[in-house]
């Protein structure tokens, strides 16, 4: 085992635990998700994966790009296999172990919510993580209960876009009183990282769940060095604000304060959205901007509920 | 000292899980199952046996959770019945694809719909090609047993293994039964220890399990799954004398009542076979030689037995508690696939009878012999009893 080596100023092991060799499209905010959070967890941890594109990323027969253990396991299990290892390796002696389910959205939001559901309200003790690219990417772009409203898939075509408003997980998941739920994306790798060692440091108190947005740049017709970018942009126009639910869903936690840069600024540069600018798409952009400001409207409350003030959230150079 | 104890079927099974020193259990009730998982949260709550017991939301996630267990190293069960197996069934693929020594105990249900709760086999027998091991019983005695003789066979070759008892006949109904104390099972079934050599989860040795397989290997993958079939049977026979080498109680992969001299032969399964005993001790009693060859193992099915002991009869029945639909009694269709090899063989006929729970007598056993004994043509399904 090699001697642990961290960086003097931002703290994040040099370790890697993700192989290179793994297939992986191209800007793939799932990889990356996956490097950051290893980072975080280490290698004492066991990885269920569920069908969603890491059953191909994780390499195929007999190639293993992770350092850790995965079971890959059918669509809408992860939560329950998860639970399964975490109570086989307690019973095995190997208490100390982290037991991360890690699926996609539609494993999560879709066919997987209701093992996730059952796991989340008996406190099983995993982490389990959505790395979210708000269709199914692996099959090939079909709308899932976490595509935004308006928005293009393979089954949602341009002239009848998805219908509704992205289903808000992460209010479900609280209304389990979970001790932990967060959303973190890769443009921001200390805020995911952080995330996920709290997630870790809960061991033993219940489900922590983590919702990565996660871009992919196949499903959001963009280029693929704008993974980052995108994801970013994501944040400062609070399609996805950063934020932390504790105390089992009572207090939440905004950690950044987005710029608050035009909604407009984040769907142009993505393919899936090209038609909300075009004759008889104003309705679709109307309905995801509502839907957007709603959310953060909900979300701003809720923090003002928590700490009484949004003078306590950090504006600025976040990262 | 082993004591008796009387009990029902599906104590029976609570009780076994607890000889074998189960370390995760998952299930989710189901009539006529419940009881056994009832019983065995007592007995963790209870501290009685040091186990994880996770109240799963479905059967589909019991079976998932047991896979979870097992593959890192630990013994893990779960029971169920009916639409249960059946939602299952994506599952019981993964456990045995994933070469996990899961022990399930199914209490035979009739499937939905209409609803029913009473017992038929077509549950456990839709299951037959998912790479499970099955066993069927016809005590509670044998139930408690086969639970044990499980684990021991599964975890050699790394299959599951599926105990199949019926409903309410053996599941709600109290016999006497032989319970073994913890240090005798241990003798035959040591507790499960963490071996490197099963490919459990290790994490001294991180690998993936279940990765996408191309064409090009994927093929071998099912092969082996095939062999450890194969190898199972003679598992199986080696644990099975060996636990009467113990125990005293011999099983072997069927029984065989009064068939030495039998010129005719009623293959039965499951509980009915008590009926049929009996009927036949009465046919015997009027000169007729029979016997009956009582089914136990289906999965691996032991071809070559099969051939050996039904081969030169005059005349063979076939009674079947489920239907193949637009085929055959199940046990039917396999008993004379078994047979066909063979240069001489008997005339194999096929009878279904008490399907959703409808009892079954000895004296409808009685009727199936006389109905057997007119015919000159071989028959492949004749419904005893069905009104039209």
């Amino acid at each position: 085992m090699s001697e642990k080596k961290t960086r003097r100023i931002w703290d994040v092991p040099d370790d890697e635990l993700l192989h290179h060799g793994h297939t992986a499209c191209q800007g793939c905010g799932g990889a990356l998700s996956m490097r950051l959070a290893l980072k975080a967890l280490g290698e004492n941890t066991v990885i269920t994966i569920p069908a969603c594109c890491w059953t191909i990323i994780a390499g195929g027969f007999p190639g293993h790009a992770l350092k850790v253990p995965v079971f890959h396991t059918a669509f809408e299990t992860a939560a329950i296999v998860a639970t399964g290892i975490k109570g086989g390796l307690n019973m095995t002696g190997r208490k100390e172990v982290i037991s991360m389910a890690w699926a996609g959205d539609g494993g999560t939001f879709d066919i997987g919510i209701q093992a996730l559901s059952g796991a989340a309200e008996r406190g099983e003790d995993i982490i389990y993580v959505v790395y979210d690219n708000e269709a199914y990417m692996n099959t090939g772009i079909q709308r899932s209960g976490a595509t935004p409203v308006g928005a293009w898939t393979t089954t949602t075509p341009y002239k009848r876009p998805n219908p509704r408003p992205k289903k808000n997980l992460m209010e479900i998941m609280a209304a389990h009183r979970i001790p932990y739920a967060a959303t973190a994306t890769p443009a921001f790798p200390e805020d995911l990282i952080r995330k996920f060692r709290k997630a870790k440091a809960l061991a033993g108190k219940g489900l922590r769940f983590i919702h990565i947005l996660s871009p992919c740049p196949p499903g959001w017709k963009m280029a693929s060095d704008y993974s980052i970018h995108v994801a970013r942009l994501a944040v400062e126009s609070r399609v996805f604000p950063l934020y932390e639910i504790e105390d089992g869903g009572k207090s939440y936690t905004i950690n950044y304060w987005p710029k608050g840069i035009p909604v407009e600024d984040y769907l142009k540069i993505q393919g899936r959205f090209r038609h909300l600018f075009r004759p008889g798409g104003e309705k679709w952009l109307e309905a995801f901007k509502q839907d957007i400001e709603d959310k953060w409207n909900t979300l701003v409350q809720k923090h003002i509920a928590t700490h009484g003030t949004t003078d306590n959230i950090p504006r600025g150079f976040y990262k | 000292m082993s004591f008796k104890k009387v009990t029902t079927g599906n104590h029976a099974v609570s009780y076994a899980v607890w000889s074998s020193r189960v370390q995760v259990i998952s299930a989710y009730p189901i009539t006529p199952q419940t009881q056994i998982v009832e019983l065995l949260s007592e007995i963790v709550a209870e501290g009685q046996l040091d186990a994880i017991f996770i109240n799963v939301e479905s059967e589909h996630s019991a079976m998932a959770a047991c896979i979870g267990a097992a593959a890192t190293g630990a013994r893990a069960f779960t029971a169920t019945s009916a639409q249960g197996l059946a939602l299952m069934h994506e599952m019981l693929h993964w456990a045995a694809g994933a070469r996990l020594p899961i022990v399930l105990a199914n209490v035979n249900r009739a499937m939905a719909p209409p609803w029913s709760v009473w017992t038929d086999q077509n549950d456990a027998l839709a299951q037959r090609d998912t790479g499970w091991m099955q066993i069927y019983n016809e005590s509670n005695q044998e139930v408690y047993d086969s639970v044990i003789i499980g684990y021991k066979v599964a975890e050699q070759v790394r299959l599951p293994f599926m105990t199949v008892l019926d409903a309410f006949v053996l599941s709600h109904t109290s016999e006497p039964v032989e319970i073994l104390t913890q240090e005798e099972v241990d003798e035959f079934l040591p507790p499960r220890e963490f071996d490197p050599k099963f490919y459990s989860i290790d994490l001294n040795d991180p690998r993936g399990y279940g990765l996408l397989t191309m064409p090009s290997d994927y093929y071998e993958f099912r092969y082996k799954v095939q062999i450890a079939h194969e190898k199972a049977l003679e598992v199986y026979k080696r644990e099975v004398e060996l636990f009467a080498e113990i125990f005293g109680r011999k099983y072997g992969v069927f029984e065989e009542f009064m068939l030495d001299d039998a010129d005719y032969v009623l293959v039965t399964s499951a509980t009915l076979t008590s009926d049929a005993k009996y009927a036949v001790k009465k046919l015997r009693e009027k000169g007729i030689k029979i016997g009956v060859l009582k089914m136990r193992l289906f999965r691996p099915f032991p071809f070559e037995d099969i051939r050996r002991v039904l081969g030169d009869r005059k005349k063979v029945a076939v009674i079947d508690r489920n239907i193949g639909f637009g085929h055959h009694g199940i046990f039917y269709q396999e008993i004379k696939s078994a047979l066909y090899p063979l240069e001489k063989r008997p005339p194999v006929f096929g009878y279904i009878i008490g399907i959703g729970g409808r009892d079954v007598t000895p004296a409808d056993i009685e009727d199936i012999v006389d109905d057997m004994l007119k015919r000159e043509e071989m028959t492949e399904i004749i419904w005893k009893g069905v009104r039209l």
